[in-house]
Parts: structure tokens; C-alpha cells; sequence
């Protein structure tokens, strides 16, 4: 942490790994997080909060369950509110995990593997809370598993032309494949957990999770082909998955949803909200584990930049879905461009651009990138502004679309805010947890990372 | 098993019998075996017990040690049979006939008269098959006849009966809803005497106890309240009673009804008449504020008449025109070729002028912005003497009235064959009736009133305010008040005696020109309850009859059973019709007085009865409560309706709501009316369309005891409503309060905002241009799409809808709510926008804001070739038929709503909660058998009544033909007054709808999306007066 200080604030490059970190110095300060460090007041305090609202989640789902969809602010014309605004908003948030871990991998991105393992987990985190959602939103949740193509004895099947059953293909697969990364990805930390640890449970539990993991070169050169194939499995599924979910939209004939733009600008959209999500948690994870030598300025550096670039492809989604409007001639989409700037809705449209096109321009300079609390203030801008496209893209084209005498409003009740907020417990809470049971940054990575960097100090 | 059981006979012939004729060989087989169950002296015993009105339950009867004995062995009399033929067929008769005997306590609300239910299977019955019996709803000094669709013995479904004149086929919303009204569980109970419950008997021992009383004084005390009388045999029972108490008086009190109409009749003939109407032959109608298209007497045959008058097709094009003045907007006016905002006391100065100018004498000067209007009005009715009328509305004063009955002996219309005629009054004791209820009140105010009657009606609530009804009712020493429900005025009578509704009841009743029909029972009182036949018949000097025995005895005299039947069978007495009378007016309009046009800056207050809750008498009606209003389309409530530009200059607003929004939750200020020294507060409601300057009081709501649905719903404009201004008033005020009001409007936006989803054209441009619905249309070739076509080599179902005929009456939406089980969601749901209505009317306005052109368009589900919703479906619970039918698979459905929003006409509906009643036991005979009562989280839309079409196609398949064109009717096209929808084979080019379909006005809303919709619509046409042009309005093609 002292050498962090003594560097010069405008350095060009900051290097990926601070320097004088040794193989035992980064296996002491990462694995104590999870050993011997206690977990503190602030922890229990933040477990507190995050865990009452895991309650909320969970009461306002039981009443969900018991009531019905109604007690949300749902309607005709508005069929779809903050359950299909929540989902899509998790959805993206889970997409950094895996492109950071996979696409980064494959690229060789050094500086990816002190992000990669809490990206990772925390997309996991977020599908799990967007899981929820599609589940949730049915009228009768009970049934979902029509969805399924199981071998009913009606032989009746999904009805595979609806964008709905390729979301539960993409979103399962997604998951599915997210979680078997991480865990292949955490096989080598959890034998050195299960090395380190004092308590007899702790060696069992890490023991068994390290499936007997001996750190021999067959052990190794396995991993790494099944870590690479993995990473190669992940890739497509990084881009396919939000592409499906922004077919929910593109393939139906709701004006602002029927946009052949849709699956690029999404995957950017989702891209975007997953930097701006894994700079909103690793910012304050450094800081309070002190890991600024393991997560550098480079780190923050090179997301902010990513950020940006995303930010510009979305901002060019944006134009062209009005230039399109317009162009297009038809006068349902024209209409939908012209509700969105002076509807009723409006403030959230105009609050959409400032937190999604105008605040994040501020990128550009590199004084703000390497800014810690101006990035993890514009990571948040980010998040909300990601939030609020996909609550334009929801309501404001159900809201006003074909018939006129149909239009009407919506307006989320207490209802919708529980949930919505209890998912984001839900997600604290998971990470939390995560924080003092796992190793949040990739300890045998690191300790390759001080071998390339003591190669390079040579 | 005796001779007799075997006898296969119409039992005690008063049976309804089956309307739409279903004899079933395995019915009349089935029918006479179980006949041998030995219940014919059980019948007997009944017919001939005349103590008790009515057995209600198996024990009741198990009094009878015949029937104990039934009861007791296991197989009665058949044991023998089992002996000697015991084959499987044999015992599934018998078990049929247990479990028919099981649901006997069930099943058992019938008539005493007639039927002994499900032991004697009744001819032509079949389990699980309705049947249809005729009656008729008596409503104010009108009827409707009607046939009643019954399941085993419980009515579900009312339909027009096409040989009654005042239906033919055709009904509306509150016959539709009287259904509902009939199962209503907040319905009175129980009879009661000063609030405790007391059995019939004891009261009619309290009846028969005044009759010493009476007979000493001659019935100086005994005053008797009804409403107008259509009855022929409460009549007689009246003068009966009347003749027996020549002291006694019968007073009437009809609130919505229209002094003004009889004493019109009057002023112009001397004597009380009727007059009735012949839209059918007028090409001119000038309406003078009457809403003859949607209330009042008749209005559902001259809708009939009218619309089927204005019918287009390729080479008849001729329609009739129609003029209608009217301070507020209604569903005349809104399909009207000239419809003129105009207060409602300057009509009768139009009025008089239309006169002069028809040089029918007196002096009037109309504003000059009228004077056009006059002019064109006045040449138009000149041109068409004879084939045109003039007429007055219900709640204009008896001086309009006369005007329209002298304007229209003057052009001949009236004449041998016109479009007008008179008779003798079908109320059956015309009198002024706010005359005959101030009479009412000073005899009860001098303490004259003894015993009071009041048969129906309910005068606590809707009395004129000033004639402080309550006070007075309580100086009468005893009063009985015959109610359906425990109302405001039931609470201040010591008796109160639970009314049958018509269904249950025998009673009979005239229409419009006349044409009684006997209303007889589809079930037997729900409730208890009495008819007023029943509550007169006590007082009288022959109690025990039953009502039964009262109508027969009116019309038997001089007939033979077998007409009876006839009557009962065809739902109208033949040949009751009255005659036109030859008179002739001999007043003079000259002799009115000279009057003054209405001062601009005063507000003039218009009392109406609303649209869907009449005169307060529907209010607990759920179905009336959440239909929208024709016009104003607001639901649950009712407001103070004012014009845009007196809004503006009262500072008056509303808004939509987050909540809801356009569809759903309007705020609105909140006003207080201080008028004939009395206050209410009131939403107020803007309505384009509506006269500047009037205000418009819906009556019906602020009911203060109703039941759970009606109690408490908007504000009591009986309150401001005085003797001296009973339909309209001045002298009032309006003032903001600044609050504001949460009313539930389902359609907010006006505009169509360019989609041109209705289309229209004036007659000239449909002539000049037949192809004007689709000129610069968009239509997309249909092979623009990814999926395969469907084939349909047999029938492809579809539906045409007139939007020239469609006035907007919400008889469709009523009858699809009763036909297919569908919820009612109350005002905090619809208000979130999450009404059910399969069919909605959608209101568009084109032109100026303070006089527009009104459209209506229904739209129920399209039932597109090329749905939208299918696709987006991921269970596939919404799914193409081979008939081109979107299917609707409940129990597939998971209800992720994603069909509703990939529906570009949203005419899908979801549960979001669960919106059905599933524990009140009578909703759950209400309920139509054939269609699924859908629970929450689960999608609904417009089946096109598939449940009729599947009953159609069994039928053919076993007649082994194709399904003939008009075959199905769906409950929405039967309903309709104006025949505007049309459903059939589109496949079959000889159909109905395929021949609308290939006119030219036919085109599809949103047809740019490709959808290809079956329902279609037929361009609207109207027909303006070329030489008005309307102000406000672009000249050239509108659409």
C-alpha cells in the first residue's frame, strides 16, 4: 500500500501487479481475507442490511405467490413492467463476469486475472437475481416448467418460434456454463484454502470443493486445457445470451421493440453496465481489504476505458433507433421517438441520455479515469442510466403503441420497488458471503502474474 | 309401473315449452320410463294445494307419505321391473333418474304450476342442452321481449326474441345485465316488520287485518304507490281494489319517466296517446333531444328500423338523415348526419321556430348561427312530407312535445301509413306523475294516509327533494314497501316485502305499440319473493290466488289452452297490439306564450338518467357499474358532465393519473352544485360535444343503501333534483373546490392520433369514391411473412362490423360479459387499467372540440390469419384452429402476458388477481356451462363465441350438413339493436359476412402490419345536408 503511495498519481501505465509481491506475499494477503482475517463490524453491518432485504425479496414473493401478478402496477396496454426492466438489467450486469474471464483469457489480457474471480461471481449473482424474475412475472408460476421440453404425456411441447423459449435456453446455458468456469477457475485456490486452513470443517469443506487437487504438472496442464475450452465455451454465450434476450423485443412488432439493432446495441448495453457494476464493487473491495496492490489504477484504467467504448456503441444505438424512427417512415415508430423525448414519460428518457451518453463522456480524460471516487460515482451514473434504457424500452413502447383508445400508463407499486430492491440484497448478501468464503481474486493466477512480473523486473 | 306413467304429455299446460325445438329420440325414451316413477299424485297434490304459493325443498314436500315412501325405498315400483329386465341400459335410466331425483332440492326453483322438475323430465329436455323460454323485462312504461336461455332450470343467458316488436332479436344492456340482477346476492332476503324477519303469512294476516279498517272508511287511508303500469293485470287488480275502496288512491311515480311526453299528447290531442314511430319509412328525422336510438320506449326496435334504413351496399345507397339537438351527448346524437349542441331549454325555442317556418303559425327567432340549420332542417322535413318526423325527447317539456306531434300532423307524417301514429296509451292509468306524487305527499303531510303500498320503486331516494319524501312517509300510520332490494325507502316502511324478480315472476306486460306478452318465470324465487300481484292480491277480496292465476285469468277468457300455450311459446299475445287511432291535433303552436331563449351566462342544470344504471335502479348491477358509458366511457361513477369551453371558464380540468393513465385513472376537480336550495359535490367531467353553458347530473348513483356493488358509487343528483326543475334547471351554481377526484375512464385519448382506424365519408364522397376506406391505405402483400400460410378449406370464421350502424350502445359488451363468464374487476382495478371486457367500444371524435362528429368502433379480438400473439406464445396456449380461430388454451396458459403485448389491438385480457367470484353459491348458477370460468394468471380474449360454433357443428354433423349461413350467432351480433356485426363463413361466398367483406367500404384496421385480421370493418357513411357544412370540419375526403 506505501509503495502505491510513493508512485507518481500521472504515470501512463500502471503496472497490473504493484511490485515486491512474492508467491507467499499474495497467498498471505488474498487467503487471509477468507482465514484469519475477522470479518469486522462493517461486514456484519452491511450483512445485516443486505440479509433483511433478502427478506423483503422473500415476503414480497410469498405474496406475489399468494396474490398474483396484480399487486404489481402492471396493465394492458403495459404487460411487461419492472420484472422484465429488472431481468434485463441483471442479465447485462452478468455479462462482465464472463467477458472478463473468457474473451479477456483468450486475448491474453494480463490484467484481467485480478478481476476475473469476483466478476465472475458476481456474475453468477446477478443471473441468479435475474433468474428470478422470468420465473416470478408468469401469471402462474407454478407451471413454468412448460417452458421446459419435457417428455409430457400430452406430448405437447414449448412452442419453440417465441423468443421466451430461446431465453430460457440462453439464460440456462449462460448460467450453467458462468458457474462451471468459476468453479474449474477456483479448483487450485480452494486446495490452497483447504492447505491453509486452521479449523478442521474448513479443511473439509475446501477439501472436498478442491475435488483432490495436488498441485501436480498432469493436475496443472489439465486445468489449464479445460480452463481454455471453458473459456472458449463462454465466449459465444457472452454475446448470444443478451442477443436472445434482446429478441424478447426485436422479434415482436411493438414499436421501439421491433429493431433489427437490437442484439449488437444490447450486448454493448450489457457490456457497459457489467464494467460499470464490477468498477461499483471493486472499487470498495480494494479499498477495504486493502488489495490497491492486486487491483491497480491499470484495472480501473483499462474499465473505464472499456466502459467508454461500450458507452459509445450504445449511444450510436441510440441515434440510429432515432435516425431508423424517422427514416423508416412508419409512423408508429416516428411516434414512439416523438413520445420518448415529450411523453409523459420523458424525464426518464432525458435522464436515460445524461447518465448513459452525456456523464460518461467525462471518460475521455484520463485525470477522471485514474479518479477513484469520480469512477465509482460514474459507475453508478452508469448502472441507474443502464436501468433506466431498459424501463424506456419496457414501458414507454408498451405504453402508447397502436390503438390509441388502448393507451394507458404504468407506475410501479410498493410491490414492484420490494422486489426490485430485494434482488439487490439478495445480490449483496451473495457477495458478501462470497467475500469471506472464497478467495476474491484468483490466488494461483496472481502468483503467475508475480512470476511475469519478476521476469520483467529482471 | 302404471298405464299413466308411460303417458308421454305436456304436463299442466302452462309449461313453457322449448323455444328452439330440440327433440332428442333418446330424450322421449328416457322421459317416458322415468315418468313411471310414481310422482303424478305427488303433482296432483301440488296442483290442487292452494295454501302455499310454492314448495321449495325436498322436505317441504316430504310431508306427503307418498313421498316419504319414494324416499325411503330404494327403488319404487321399479322393483319389480329390475326382475324381470335388468340390462345395462335399463339401469343407466334409472341412475339417470336418481341422480336427477338427487338434484331434485337443487335443481327445484320452478314454478308450482308447471313443473315437477327432472322426475318428470320435461318434454324436449336434455341434460346439458338449454332450452329457451320467452319473456319480456318490463323497464319504466316499456318492455322487451325476450327469450331466456336456461340450463336445467337456471336462466344464464337472455337474448332478444325476434317475434316481439319491441326486440326483434335484438336487446340491451340492462335486459343483458338483468341476469346478473337476478342471482344479485345482495338481493332482499327476507320480509321484514320493523326490521325483523317475519314469514308471509304474518304478513298477510297484517294485510287482511286493515281490510275491516278499510271497508268502514271505504279506503279513505289506503294509498297505493307504483311506477307507470304496462301491466294489464295489475291494472285490473288496482281498479279491482279500487272499485272495492272507492276511497283509496293510486298514485304513480315512474322517476325517469316522462311527464312530459304524456302531457304533450294532451295539450295536442286532448287526450293521452301514444305515439309510436316508423324509422323505417323516414328519410328525415329531426331529433329534438330525444335519444330515441338508446332510451325510452322502443329504442331498441327504432334502432332496428333506423340503422337497417341507412344500410349500404354496392347498389343501394340511399340513407335516411338525421338531425338531432341535444344539450348532451348520446348515442342518437352520436350517430346523427348533423348533431347540434344546444341547451336544452333553447330546443323548445328551436322548436317553435321549425314550426313558424313550416308555417304551422307562432313566432320564434332562432341565433343566427342556427338560422342555417333551421332553414335546412325545415326544407328537408318540407321535401320528405310524409317521410320524415320530428321527434321530441322524453325529458323535454309537454310544448315540444306538442310542436313535434303538430309539425308532424302538419307534413303529413302522421297520416294513414306514415312514419308517426297514435294509439291508446300503453301505461296502463296515464297521469302526470309529479302531480300525482305531490298529491301523494300533501295526503301523507295532512296525515290522510292510513296505509300506504308502495309496489317497486324506490321514492325515499329519487323524489324530488323539495317534496321531502321521508318526512312525510313517516306520518303514514303504515306502510309496505315491495322492494328487490332493502333500499332507502325500505328502511322507513314498516313492511318490507322482497320483490320477485321478473324471472321469477308471472306477471304481463305491454310495449311500446301496445304488443303484451306474458312475463312467466324462468325459475322460481330465489329469494322469496312476492310479485306486487301477490302484495295487491292480499289486500284484495281474493288473496289466495296466485299470480299465476291472475294473469291466466286476464287473457284466457274467451282463448283456448292451446293459444295460451301459443302465447307463452311465442313470448307476445297475438293481435295485442293497439291500433292507430285517427286523431288529429287541433292546437295551435300560436297559442303558446312568447319565450325567451335561455340568458348565455346562466347555467342550466339537465337531469338524465345515466346510461348504465338508469334511474338508480341497476346500481348494484356489477356488469352496469363497469361498462363504460357510451360516451364519456367512464365507469363505476358518475359526474358532472360540462362542455370544453365551460370547463375553460369555470377553471374545470382532470388529468390522467400514473396510475392507470389514460386507460384507467383520471383526476378530477371536484365541484360543488348549489342548485334549488340544495348542495352536492360532484366530479366534474368534460365532454366534448356537450352544449356550452348545461350541465349534465346523471341520476342513479350516490345510492346510500344498495347492496355491497351499488352503495356509495358517485353523487346523488336526486339531491339537487326539485319539483320545479325535474329534468331541467337553472339558478345554480358551480364552483370548483380544488380537490380532486379519482374517476375510472377506460378510453381517455379522443384522438386517433392520424391511424385512421375508423374511416369515414360523407354519402356524396361514398357515392363520388366507393373505394374512399382504402385510398392511400397501406396493404402489404400477404406473402410477406416468415411463417407458412395456413390453409383453411373449410370454413374460415370472420366478422364484419358496420361502423355506419354501430351508435355505441354497449349491448354487445353486456351480452359477451353474460355469454362468457367474464369478471367484473371493480373501480380500483379498472382504474389500474385491467377491465376484462372481451369487447370494447372504442370512441374516437373528429372536427371541432365543441361539436364533433362522434365514432364508435368495437373491437373485439381480431382473430388474425397471421397473429401476432401466437407467435410470441412460448407454451403454445394460444394457438391458430383450422377454422382461422386464435384459441385460447386456459390450463396451458402460464400468463407471461407477452401475447397481450405483441397484441397490436389489445384486446386481450389477464387475470392479474383473481377477478371471479368462486365462493358466492348463486353466482355459480349465473354462469354459462359451456364456457371455462378462468382463474387468475391466466390470458383471455374474444372467442367468437367458439362454444356456440362447436354446439353449431354438432348439430349439423348430426344432420350430416354443412353449418348454414346465420346458423351461429355470437352473443355480441345477437345482441346488437343496429345489426352493425355480422358473423359467418368467410369462406363461403353466399354468407352474410363474406358478402359485407367484399364490399368496398370493408377494410382492416392496422392492415400495415400484416396481420390480416378476420374482423373487419365497414367504412362508417353519413349522411350530412350538403348544404351545411359542418363547422369545425375540413371539406373534402376526412378520413
Amino acid at each position: 500500500m506505501s509503495s502505491a503511495n510513493s508512485v507518481p498519481p500521472f504515470r501512463r501505465v500502471a503496472p497490473v501487479l504493484e511490485p515486491g509481491h512474492t508467491y507467499a506475499s499474495v497467498t498471505e494477503k488474498i487467503s487471509s481475507i477468507v482465514l484469519s482475517r475477522p470479518a469486522g463490524t462493517g461486514w456484519y453491518l452491511a450483512f445485516t442490511l443486505a440479509f433483511g432485504l433478502v427478506m423483503m425479496l422473500g415476503m414480497a414473493l410469498a405474496y406475489l405467490i399468494a396474490k398474483g401478478t396484480g399487486i404489481w402496477g402492471i396493465n394492458i396496454p403495459v404487460g411487461w413492467g419492472f420484472a422484465i426492466v429488472n431481468f434485463v438489467w441483471w442479465i447485462g450486469i452478468g455479462h462482465a463476469g464472463t467477458l472478463i474471464s473468457a474473451i479477456l483469457l483468450l486475448l491474453n489480457q494480463k490484467w484481467r486475472t485480478s478481476i476475473n474471480r469476483f466478476a465472475e461471481a458476481m456474475t453468477i449473482f446477478a443471473v441468479m437475481c435475474a433468474g428470478i424474475f422470468p420465473l416470478i412475472h408468469t401469471g402462474r408460476p407454478w407451471l413454468a416448467y412448460y417452458m421446459l421440453p419435457y417428455p409430457s404425456t400430452m406430448g405437447v411441447w414449448p412452442q419453440f418460434r417465441s423468443p421466451l423459449i430461446w431465453d430460457v435456453f440462453a439464460v440456462s446455458t449462460y448460467f450453467t456454463v458462468s458457474l462451471l468456469f468459476w468453479f474449474v477457475g477456483l479448483i487450485p485456490d480452494l486446495a490452497t484454502l483447504r492447505d491453509r486452513a486452521h479449523s478442521r470443517l474448513a479443511q473439509q469443506l475446501y477439501g472436498i470443493l478442491a475435488m483432490g487437487w495436488r498441485g501436480s504438472a498432469r493436475h496443472w496442464h489439465r486445468y489449464q486445457s479445460a480452463y481454455l475450452l471453458l473459456a472458449g465455451l463462454a465466449t459465444p454465450l457472452v454475446v448470444s445470451v443478451h442477443t436472445v434476450v434482446s429478441f424478447d423485443f426485436a422479434i415482436a412488432i411493438v414499436p421501439g421493440w421491433h429493431t433489427t439493432i437490437f442484439p449488437p446495441y444490447f450486448v454493448a448495453g450489457a457490456i457497459y453496465s457489467g464494467f460499470a457494476m464490477v468498477l461499483t464493487l471493486a472499487i470498495p473491495l480494494r479499498k477495504i481489504y486493502g488489495l490497491e496492490d492486486f487491483i491497480t489504477m491499470r484495472h480501473l484504467e483499462n474499465m473505464a476505458k472499456v466502459m467508454l467504448a461500450t458507452g459509445l456503441i450504445v449511444a450510436y444505438g441510440y441515434a440510429m433507433e432515432f435516425f431508423m424512427s424517422y427514416y423508416g417512415g412508419s409512423k408508429f415508430e416516428t411516434f414512439l421517438a416523438h413520445n420518448r423525448l415529450t411523453g409523459p414519460y420523458w424525464p426518464f428518457y432525458w435522464a436515460l441520455i445524461l447518465c448513459n451518453l452525456v456523464v460518461p463522456q467525462l471518460l475521455w480524460f484520463h485525470k477522471v479515469r485514474v479518479h477513484v471516487p469520480t469512477l465509482f460515482l460514474l459507475s453508478l451514473v452508469v448502472n441507474v442510466g443502464m436501468w433506466l434504457e431498459r424501463f424506456v424500452i419496457v414501458v414507454i413502447s408498451l405504453h402508447r403503441d397502436f390503438m390509441p383508445s388502448a393507451w394507458g400508463m404504468y407506475a410501479p407499486t410498493f410491490w414492484d420497488w420490494a422486489t426490485y430492491i430485494g434482488t439487490l440484497g439478495m445480490f449483496l448478501a451473495l457477495l458478501l458471503l462470497f467475500v469471506r468464503a472464497l478467495p476474491v481474486i484468483s490466488i494461483a493466477e496472481m502468483r503467475e502474474l508475480v512470476a511475469h512480473t519478476s521476469e520483467e523486473q529482471k | 309401473m302404471g298405464a299413466e306413467g308411460h303417458r308421454h304429455e305436456h304436463r299442466g299446460g302452462e309449461e313453457p315449452e322449448v323455444k328452439h325445438d330440440a327433440h332428442d329420440p333418446c330424450t322421449e325414451e328416457l322421459g317416458s320410463r322415468v315418468y313411471s316413477l310414481d310422482l303424478a299424485a305427488i303433482r296432483e297434490r301440488l296442483a290442487k294445494s292452494t295454501g302455499k304459493e310454492y314448495w321449495r325443498s325436498l322436505e317441504e314436500l316430504s310431508g306427503n307419505p307418498h313421498f316419504e315412501e319414494l324416499l325411503h325405498r330404494e327403488f319404487p315400483r321399479q322393483a319389480s321391473e329390475w326382475d324381470e329386465s335388468v340390462d345395462r341400459r335399463d339401469f343407466l335410466k334409472l341412475m339417470a333418474a336418481s341422480l336427477a331425483l338427487a338434484g331434485l332440492s337443487g335443481c327445484g326453483r320452478k314454478p308450482e304450476e308447471t313443473i315437477v322438475p327432472y322426475v318428470n323430465q320435461p318434454a324436449g329436455m336434455t341434460p346439458g342442452k338449454p332450452q329457451y323460454y320467452a319473456t319480456a323485462m318490463p323497464l319504466g312504461a316499456d318492455a322487451i321481449g325476450l327469450l331466456v336461455e336456461s340450463h336445467e332450470g337456471r336462466p344464464t343467458k337472455i337474448e332478444g326474441n325476434p317475434d316481439h316488436p319491441g326486440s326483434l332479436g335484438a336487446t340491451n344492456a340492462f335486459a343483458q345485465a338483468s341476469i346478473l340482477g337476478l342471482y344479485d346476492p345482495d338481493r332482499s332476503q327476507v320480509l321484514t316488520y320493523l326490521g325483523e324477519i317475519r314469514a308471509w303469512s304474518s304478513f298477510l294476516e297484517s294485510a287482511v287485518a286493515t281490510a275491516p279498517m278499510l271497508k268502514a272508511t271505504g279506503g279513505a287511508g289506503l294509498r297505493i304507490l307504483t311506477g307507470s303500469v304496462t301491466s294489464p293485470t295489475l291494472a285490473a287488480q288496482l281498479r279491482a281494489l279500487l272499485a272495492q275502496y272507492p276511497q283509496a288512491k293510486w298514485h304513480q311515480w315512474e322517476t325517469a319517466g316522462s311527464d312530459g311526453a304524456r302531457e304533450g299528447g294532451k295539450l295536442a290531442f286532448g287526450r293521452y296517446v301514444n305515439t309510436v314511430y316508423r324509422p323505417a319509412k323516414a328519410n328525415v328525422i329531426v331529433s329534438l333531444d330525444s335519444d330515441f336510438l338508446g332510451s325510452g320506449p322502443g329504442h331498441v326496435r327504432y334502432a332496428k328500423e333506423f340503422f337497417r334504413r341507412r344500410k349500404l351496399s354496392g347498389e343501394h345507397a340511399e340513407m335516411s338523415r338525421l338531425y338531432v339537438l341535444e344539450p348532451t351527448p348520446s348515442v342518437t346524437g352520436a350517430v346523427a348526419d348533423h348533431s347540434i349542441p344546444m341547451k336544452a331549454s333553447d330546443v323548445g325555442l328551436f322548436a317553435r321556430a321549425l314550426a313558424a317556418k313550416l308555417g304551422l303559425g307562432g313566432s320564434a327567432s332562432v341565433p343566427a348561427e342556427r338560422e342555417k340549420l333551421l332553414e335546412a332542417a325545415a326544407a328537408d322535413l318540407q321535401k320528405h312530407r310524409g317521410a320524415s318526423f320530428v321527434i321530441a325527447g322524453e325529458y323535454q317539456p309537454a310544448e315540444v312535445h306538442a310542436l313535434a306531434h303538430a309539425i308532424n300532423q302538419a307534413l303529413l307524417n302522421a297520416a294513414a301509413g306514415g312514419t308517426v301514429y297514435y294509439t291508446e296509451p300503453v301505461e296502463m292509468q296515464p297521469v302526470n306523475h309529479l302531480e300525482s306524487l305531490r298529491e301523494l305527499c300533501a295526503d301523507m303531510d295532512a296525515g290522510r294516509v292510513d296505509t300506504l303500498l308502495i309496489l317497486g320503486g324506490n321514492p325515499v331516494y329519487d323524489a324530488p327533494h323539495d317534496l321531502d319524501f321521508v318526512s312525510k312517509l313517516k306520518k303514514a300510520r303504515l306502510s309496505f314497501h315491495l322492494s328487490q332490494y332493502f333500499d332507502e325507502t325500505s328502511e322507513y316502511c314498516q313492511w318490507h316485502i322482497p320483490e320477485a324478480h321478473y324471472l321469477e315472476s308471472w306477471s304481463d306486460v305491454r310495449a311500446f305499440d301496445g304488443t303484451a306478452s306474458v312475463v312467466q318465470p324462468l325459475i322460481a324465487p330465489l329469494y322469496q319473493g312476492k310479485t306486487a300481484h301477490d302484495v295487491i292480491g292480499a289486500f284484495s277480496d281474493k288473496p289466495g290466488l296466485s299470480s299465476y292465476e291472475r294473469v291466466r285469468n286476464t287473457w284466457v277468457g274467451g282463448h283456448t289452452e292451446k293459444d295460451w300455450r301459443k302465447w307463452l311459446h311465442d313470448g307476445v299475445i297475438g293481435g295485442t297490439a293497439f291500433a292507430p287511432m285517427a286523431i288529429t291535433s287541433k292546437w295551435n303552436p300560436a297559442s303558446l306564450l312568447p319565450a325567451k331563449p335561455a340568458p348565455a351566462d346562466q347555467l342550466e342544470f339537465i337531469f338524465r338518467p345515466d346510461p348504465s344504471v338508469y334511474d338508480g335502479r341497476f346500481a348494484n348491477n356489477g356488469w352496469l357499474q363497469e361498462l363504460p358509458k357510451p360516451v364519456s366511457k367512464l365507469t363505476w361513477d358518475n359526474a358532472a358532465l360540462v362542455s370544453p369551453k365551460t370547463a375553460e371558464k369555470l377553471g374545470l380540468t382532470h388529468r390522467a393519473a400514473w396510475t392507470g393513465g389514460e386507460h384507467g385513472q383520471i383526476l378530477s376537480d371536484v365541484v360543488d352544485v348549489d342548485l334549488a336550495g340544495s348542495k352536492v359535490t360532484a366530479a366534474a367531467w368534460t365532454l366534448p360535444g356537450q352544449a356550452d353553458g348545461v350541465v349534465t347530473l346523471p341520476l342513479g348513483y350516490g345510492r346510500s343503501k344498495s347492496g355491497q356493488t351499488g352503495t356509495n358509487k358517485g353523487f346523488n343528483a336526486y339531491v339537487v333534483r326539485a319539483s320545479t326543475g325535474i329534468w331541467c334547471a337553472t339558478g345554480g351554481t358551480l364552483r370548483k373546490t380544488g380537490l380532486e377526484y379519482p374517476l375510472a375512464c377506460t378510453q381517455y385519448h379522443h384522438n386517433m392520433e392520424g391511424r385512421e382506424l375508423v374511416r369515414s365519408a360523407s354519402l356524396d364522397e361514398y357515392k363520388h369514391n366507393p373505394n374512399f376506406a382504402h385510398k392511400g391505405a397501406e396493404e402489404p402483400p400477404k406473402e410477406l411473412t416468415l411463417y407458412k400460410e395456413f390453409a383453411y378449406p373449410g370454413y374460415a370464421w370472420g366478422m364484419a362490423i358496420d361502423l355506419a350502424s354501430c351508435n355505441g350502445c354497449n349491448a354487445c359488451v353486456v351480452a359477451c360479459v353474460s355469454e362468457n363468464n367474464i369478471a367484473i374487476v371493480g373501480k380500483d382495478q379498472v382504474m389500474r387499467g385491467r377491465e376484462m371486457h372481451w369487447i370494447r367500444i372504442d370512441r374516437y371524435y373528429e372536427g371541432s372540440l365543441d361539436s364533433p362528429e362522434t365514432f364508435f368502433q368495437p373491437v373485439p379480438c381480431q382473430q388474425c390469419e397471421n397473429a401476432p400473439c401466437e407467435q410470441v406464445c412460448p407454451v403454445g396456449a394460444t394457438l391458430h384452429s383450422a377454422e382461422g380461430l386464435n384459441d385460447m388454451v386456459y390450463n396451458r396458459c402460464v400468463g407471461t402476458r407477452y401475447c397481450s403485448n405483441n397484441c397490436p389491438y389489445k384486446v386481450r385480457r389477464f387475470n392479474f388477481l383473481r377477478f371471479q367470484d368462486w365462493e358466492t353459491p348463486a353466482l355459480k348458477l349465473m354462469r354459462n356451462p359451456e364456457v371455462t370460468v378462468r382463474s387468475r394468471g391466466v390470458m383471455e380474449k374474444c372467442t367468437y363465441c367458439v362454444q356456440r360454433i362447436n354446439n353449431a357443428r354438432i348439430e349439423v354433423e348430426k344432420e350430416n350438413r354443412p353449418i348454414r349461413d346465420g346458423e351461429i350467432v355470437t352473443a355480441c351480433e345477437a345482441a346488437c339493436p343496429a345489426e352493425a356485426i355480422v358473423f359467418g363463413n368467410a369462406n363461403d361466398p353466399k354468407s352474410r359476412v363474406a358478402k359485407l367483406k367484399a364490399q368496398q367500404r370493408n377494410y382492416t384496421i392496422l392492415a400495415e402490419l400484416n396481420a390480416r385480421p378476420r374482423t373487419t370493418y365497414l367504412a362508417a357513411v353519413r349522411n350530412p345536408n350538403p348544404e351545411l357544412e359542418k363547422p369545425g370540419t375540413p371539406p373534402g375526403d376526412k378520413r
